[in-house]
């Protein structure tokens, strides 16, 4: 019998592969058939763990040595030195994280240090995504399983409500809620849609479930399916990920393969199946009318709501749109129950979530934790503080669409309901933390450009309102901006806000509020001063617009 | 005459094998158009023609959507396209420098392509892997974190 003795895990995700971990990989599986040692080692594929300082980087099992990161070059050593006799190659291990490894593992804080708490990436960086056995042995399907043969519908739905999960797409609707919408409608043909047109910039959560997890969202996707009564399912994923298409492409024709999707599933009645729809390159098809549009094969544009998808969705049919963060939490809710759930997080917000860090800071990648931890939390412990020792300006927070948080509010929770009290909005989990070289002019600017482009163009207050403010910001940066340009900006962020037909629009106007509620000194000064106090904006003096 | 022929044929072939992979329905067109932009580099207008008549649809309907999307292109690109982030993300950690060694590399701002037909530079919106920025795609390949520096030894890669 052949025993496997270590393994040793190659990061895949699409970073470690733009670097090389082919070669890697298989410089690890030649080394040991050369030292004879490929029945006793398994060399396998890792998605995102989380260390994005140390890519291309591989793991060896059972001493969760983190090795990165690594050249091919590198790879012969480690398998003489650690895989042959035994001995850590220190010089190669990964610079210490407090917070990867068992950390992870520990039970989430109680007023002490917020150590990470994974629900959602729970399995992700820990199986091989392309092995189903992977998945099951990690407790995978058994929440399917317990749904479907010995909960009813109801009962499905009355746990996901009673757990408190709301939405993480950026919204942040009960979820429990729009399940029970869905289940509600009558009609014989109902769909499940899961929302994977991660798009946000700053935004990469999905795709590390999608790439590390795949099995996770079919598995959410076919107990959402039985709790509203649909038997037919998407996942719209962005064009601009080729790998997570892959992965989940993969995972559903082994699950097929399985019988755990398909007809009459764990020998009941259910049956359910899954397409994987691609997007072609549109932020504006995240949101859900224009995804469903998108799926239908139009311009993604977004849909007047009401009706809403729950009763007029895909082919006019009841619909439910999840995120992906959000259906990944469904099958720990099931498998754990919802007081479990509740345990971790705040009372209104329970549960955790993925931050995806970056900006100016020594460690960027993503962390999952508790709801409510604060932003100097985050800088401080998990960011492991600022660069080159500067100070902390501003962070912007869920891509585009998110808020502007100056260093004062850098205390509150991060939570729903600490953070629209503080009047700035979660969004979807992007954390951009910038010092103080940023400039909020120019920022602003780059933040506007991107909506500019991405509006679809359907209500004129969007396509309209996001253009000229761009114009605006443009000549404030050149250095001839006016106060009335101040005035113009603010009355271009209301008019998003009250007369757009759907959230981008709605929200667009966000990083001109903040802009101007926090920053209005440094603003006046690149008008009144002709000056860019961070030295970043060209201020030629040229009027463009 | 004989290259126009072989470009028509490719064309042909190319909407050929996309409408035998998904089939021709409404629901596919995207998939469809996906493919035959992948295969020929945009979407020349006879392949619009060529499904819109597949898919019983007036051109204009298959124009709109070939319009919208971003990855889609109708009108010619460069033998190599760069795809570079143009987001906040990208742009805070020193975008704005690569962006320029780019065009001074290339000789051509974002949205155009070389006078040689070599190079076609996009400036898009985030590409998902913002923790390496900056970064940007050539055709198929990622580079992240890239300094200004690097720019020219990356685009020789492209030259042979």
């Amino acid at each position: 019998m052949k025993t496997t003795r270590s393994m040793v895990l190659v990061s895949g995700d699409t970073e470690s592969l733009s670097k090389g971990a082919d070669a890697i990989f298989s410089a690890f599986t030649d080394e040991c058939s050369r030292l004879g040692l490929q029945d006793e080692i398994k060399v396998s594929w890792l998605s995102d763990a989380g260390r994005h300082d140390a890519l291309p980087m591989a793991v060896v099992y059972p001493e969760a040595t983190i090795y990165g990161p690594l050249g091919v070059n590198d790879v012969k050593t480690i398998v003489e030195e650690h895989l042959y006799k035994g001995r850590v190659v220190e010089n190669l291990v990964a610079a210490s994280h407090e917070l990867s490894g068992r950390i992870a593992w520990l039970a989430a804080r109680k007023g002490t240090l917020p150590a990470e708490k994974r629900v959602v990436l729970e399995r992700a960086g820990i199986i091989n995504p392309d092995e189903i056995q992977d998945y099951i042995l990690h407790d995978g399907y058994s929440a399917l399983g317990k749904a479907l043969t010995s909960m009813q519908p109801a009962e499905v739905i009355n746990e996901i409500d009673a757990s408190g999960l709301k939405g993480r797409g950026g919204a942040g609707f009960p979820t429990g809620q729009k399940w029970r919408f869905v289940a509600k409608t009558p009609g014989q043909k109902k769909y499940v849609i899961c929302n994977a047109d991660e798009s946000e910039p700053g935004t990469f959560k999905d795709r590390l479930v999608l790439e590390g997890d795949p099995h996770c969202i079919i598995e959410a996707m076919l107990i959402a399916g039985y709790a509203v009564g649909a038997d037919e399912g998407y996942i719209y994923i962005r064009g601009e990920y080729a790998l997570a298409q892959e992965r989940i492409q993969k995972a559903i024709s082994q699950a097929l393969e399985l019988g755990l999707l398909g007809k009459n599933i764990f020998n009941t009645d259910f049956s359910f199946d899954i397409h994987v729809h691609s997007g072609a390159g549109a932020y504006i098809c995240g949101e859900e009318t224009a995804l469903i549009e998108s799926i239908e094969g139009k311009r993604g544009e977004p849909r007047s709501r009401p009706p809403y998808p729950t009763t007029n969705g895909l082919w006019n049919k009841p619909t439910l749109v999840n995120n992906v963060e959000t259906l990944a939490n469904v099958p720990a809710i099931i498998n754990h129950g919802s007081t479990w759930y509740r345990g971790i997080g705040t009372i209104k917000s329970p549960g955790t979530k993925v931050y995806t860090i970056m900006g100016n800071v020594n460690l960027t990648g993503l962390i999952e934790v508790p709801m409510g931890i604060t932003l100097r939390e985050v800088i401080t412990i998990y960011a492991r503080g600022m660069k080159n020792g500067r100070t902390f300006k501003l962070a912007q927070t869920g891509g585009s669409s998110g808020s502007i948080i100056p260093a004062s509010l850098q205390d509150t929770p991060m939570d729903f309901e600490s953070f629209s009290k503080a009047g700035v909005a979660l969004g979807s989990g992007a954390l951009l933390i910038c010092d103080e070289d940023t400039c909020v002019v120019d920022l602003c600017k780059v933040l506007v450009n991107f909506f500019k482009n991405e509006s679809c163009g359907k209500c004129n207050p969007c396509r309209i309102g996001n253009d000229r403010a761009y114009q605006i910001l443009t000549n404030i940066s050149e250095g001839v901006g006016t106060m009335q340009d101040l005035a113009d900006l603010e009355h271009i962020e209301k008019y998003l806000y009250q007369m757009s037909n759907c959230g981008l629009g709605q929200t667009a106007g966000t990083p001109i509020r903040d802009t101007l509620a926090h920053f209005r000194a440094e603003v006046e000064a690149h008008i009144k001063l002709k000056v860019c106090p961070s030295g970043v904006c060209p201020m030629s003096g040229r009027k463009t617009h | 005459m004989v290259v126009e022929a072989s470009i028509n044929e490719r064309v042909h072939l190319a909407v050929e094998a996309a409408l035998d992979r998904f089939g021709a329905h409404d629901d596919e067109l995207i998939p469809i158009l996906s493919h035959v932009n992948h295969e020929i580099g945009y979407l020349p207008g006879q392949a619009l023609e060529e499904i819109a008549h597949a898919l019983k649809k007036p051109k204009s309907k298959v124009f709109t959507v070939a319009s919208f999307y971003g990855m889609l292109s109708t009108i010619p690109v460069g033998k190599h396209v760069i795809r570079f982030c143009e987001s906040a993300p990208c742009h805070v950690v020193g975008g704005r420098q690569v962006i320029a060694a780019l065009k001074q590399a290339l000789r051509i701002n974002p949205g155009e392509t070389s006078a040689d037909g070599q190079w076609t530079l996009l400036a898009v919106s985030c590409l998902g892997i913002c923790a390496v920025g900056p970064a940007f795609i050539v055709d198929d390949d990622v580079y992240g974190n890239v300094t200004p520096d690097q720019v020219s030894a990356i685009l020789q890669k492209y030259q042979a």
